[in-house]
């Protein structure tokens, strides 16, 4: 039996042409790598894992990546929060720059983001020679680790949320303040939960890139072992020893924070229909 | 002070019943300059503190260069890869149902989620002369790990969710109305595709692109495992900056910075034009 198409609708071919071309493309790039990391890293057994997973240096490696997100998450949280109340509820001179300005890092090489806190705070840099003579290290230390690694999620949480709060408009706040709420108030009881999907997105995904920020904290880090090292800088350590299993197994736990980032967003999806589609 | 910064506010805003402009404009203004712009600003004084020459001699050398052609022709393929399949997932994604929908939905966000050093060292893995798809390829004559298309695989998979989630949401808003109205006034289905649906969506489309391209070349964690590095013919620009760095040539680092940054943002401008030209010859 065959019906006659609505014009909006493509036909069977087309259909079927479209779904195999994005079927194979996504199994291609998403599928099959995603596959290389837990087989290469079960390739041995289990035992090289749990081994790899609970070395001193990966311990030290989890520890190091867990509290770079625990101070840079945060602090892009309240930037987040702050720019786009500024932002989206009130109108000011300059507010498109504002919001380029906060997507700078965005089209910022991880690389250079690193090469910035070098330039600043690194033995040539600005404050370099003052660092030194008060024994401070931020370059080549966990606080140079922290800060190019807020650079890079800086935008995130702002992002989520600016477009958002504008759609929402002004008119409930308005009316808040009007029956006499205070500020913080009208934020944690209007705003914040017609907010929340963009909320909680940022968060995740400024905690995913956190946790497994790469070429900033490379430059920044000296991948001195157990010590500078995140998970990350880890994985390639052990991978530029040829310890592929080693290697695999920790790139699998990072694996696993990414799919329960990805988790999370689908539930998410489910129970706040109201989020919408957006952009990184 | 406090009150000095207050009046000058409310000369340069609106005033509005909300409050709290001043306290969350100054936070976040503050981190903006303490985060972003101040340790952005050492890097243009770096550069400008170098002789003209000293300059060019390392932003402009024959391996930068090359740098540079292969960071910006690898990050424009990937672009245009997730150009056109990024196009048809959104289109699948709004307009089919199949099984496994929301599945897919949830893995085009994993190039976003997954760290950049784990998708580098399973690209290498799987396009290695041992991988599932290096040795058939390498079979085939074709090698993709260790050449610049290796890094063009790596800038593709980075830049997937960009066009997917841009233009999805405009495809979304489209009235089906629309296109059936075109259809009922005698317009064929590829009238209405280019006609409709293209000038609807070439912006957000545009706009994917740029985002993925932009992506592309800083990109280093995901490129550097799979691209085999070799100076002149697959070294991604970001890697050479490393390698100054390495050598503690600050200077030459700051250099090939400067040419990067500088890069995406006339190419930031160049899509922007294009965009508001786009805009207008929409509407008019």
């Amino acid at each position: 039996m065959s019906r006659t198409l609505r014009p909006s609708e493509d036909p069977i071919w087309l259909r079927a042409g479209v779904l195999v071309a994005v079927a194979l493309f996504m199994g291609v790039m998403i599928a099959l790598p995603l596959a290389t990391v837990f087989l290469t890293a079960l390739s041995k057994g289990i035992d090289p894992v749990i081994e790899a997973i609970t070395a001193p240096d990966a311990l030290a490696a989890v520890r190091l990546t867990l509290m770079t997100a625990a101070i840079a998450v945060p602090v892009n949280l309240v930037f987040g929060v702050c720019a786009s109340w500024a932002v989206a509820k009130h109108d000011f001179a300059g507010k498109s720059l504002l919001i380029s300005l906060i997507d700078l890092p965005f089209s910022v090489s991880p690389v250079v983001a690193g090469l910035i806190y070098v330039l600043v705070f690194g033995l040539q840099g600005w404050l370099g020679p003052w660092l030194e003579a008060h024994d401070l290290h931020i370059i080549f230390a966990a606080p140079g680790i922290v800060l190019a690694t807020i650079f890079v999620t800086f935008p995130f949480v702002a992002r989520e949320l600016i477009p958002l709060m504008e759609a929402q408009g002004v008119d409930a706040e308005e009316a808040a303040v009007s029956l006499g709420a205070s500020g913080l108030a009208t934020f944690f009881r209007v705003t914040a939960p017609n907010v929340r999907w963009g909320l909680v997105y940022g968060v995740l995904l400024c905690n995913a890139r956190a946790m497994g920020e790469f070429g900033a904290v490379s430059v920044v880090s000296g991948r001195i072992r157990g010590v500078t090292t995140t998970l990350p800088l880890h994985v390639e350590i052990l991978y530029s020893e040829y310890n592929f299993v080693g290697a695999f197994a920790v790139a699998g736990l990072l694996c696993l924070l990414a799919l329960a980032t990805l988790a999370a967003k689908a539930v998410m999806d489910l129970v706040w229909p109201e989020g919408r589609a957006h952009v990184g | 002070m406090a009150l000095a910064t207050t009046r000058k506010a409310f000369i340069w805003r609106r005033r509005t019943a909300i409050p709290g402009f001043g306290v969350t404009f100054g936070v976040a203004f503050s981190l903006l300059c303490l985060v972003v712009l101040i340790p952005l600003a050492a890097i243009v004084l770096r550069g400008a503190s170098m002789s003209p020459e000293a300059f060019v001699h390392a932003a402009f050398s024959e391996r930068a260069l090359a740098s540079y052609r292969l960071s910006v022709g690898a990050a424009a393929v990937g672009a245009c890869v997730n150009g056109v399949f990024g196009l048809a997932t959104a289109w699948a994604l709004v307009r089919y149902e199949f099984p496994g929908k929301s599945l897919l939905n949830a893995f085009v966000d994993l190039p976003f989620a997954l760290p950049t050093a784990v998708a580098g060292i399973s690209l290498a893995v799987l396009y290695g002369p041992q991988g599932w798809l290096g040795a058939p390829l390498e079979h085939l004559g074709l090698h993709v790990a260790n050449t610049p298309a290796g890094v063009a695989v790596a800038l593709t998979f980075i830049g997937l969710p960009f066009v997917v989630r841009t233009v999805e949401p405009v495809l979304r808003d489209l009235a089906l109305e629309l296109e059936e109205a075109a259809a009922t006034l005698g317009a064929t289905r590829l009238q209405t595709l280019t006609r409709v649906i293209a000038p609807a969506l070439a912006p957000a489309w545009l706009t994917g692109f740029a985002l993925a391209f932009a992506r592309g070349l800083g990109e280093y964690g995901s490129v550097i495992f799979i691209a085999g590095n070799m100076p002149y013919r697959s070294e991604i620009a970001p890697l050479l900056i490393t390698i100054e760095l390495e050598q503690f040539d600050y200077a030459s680092a700051s250099a090939i910075a400067l040419v990067m940054l500088a890069i995406s943002f006339v190419m930031l401008a160049v899509i922007n034009t294009g965009q508001s030209w786009m805009r207008r010859s929409a509407q008019g």
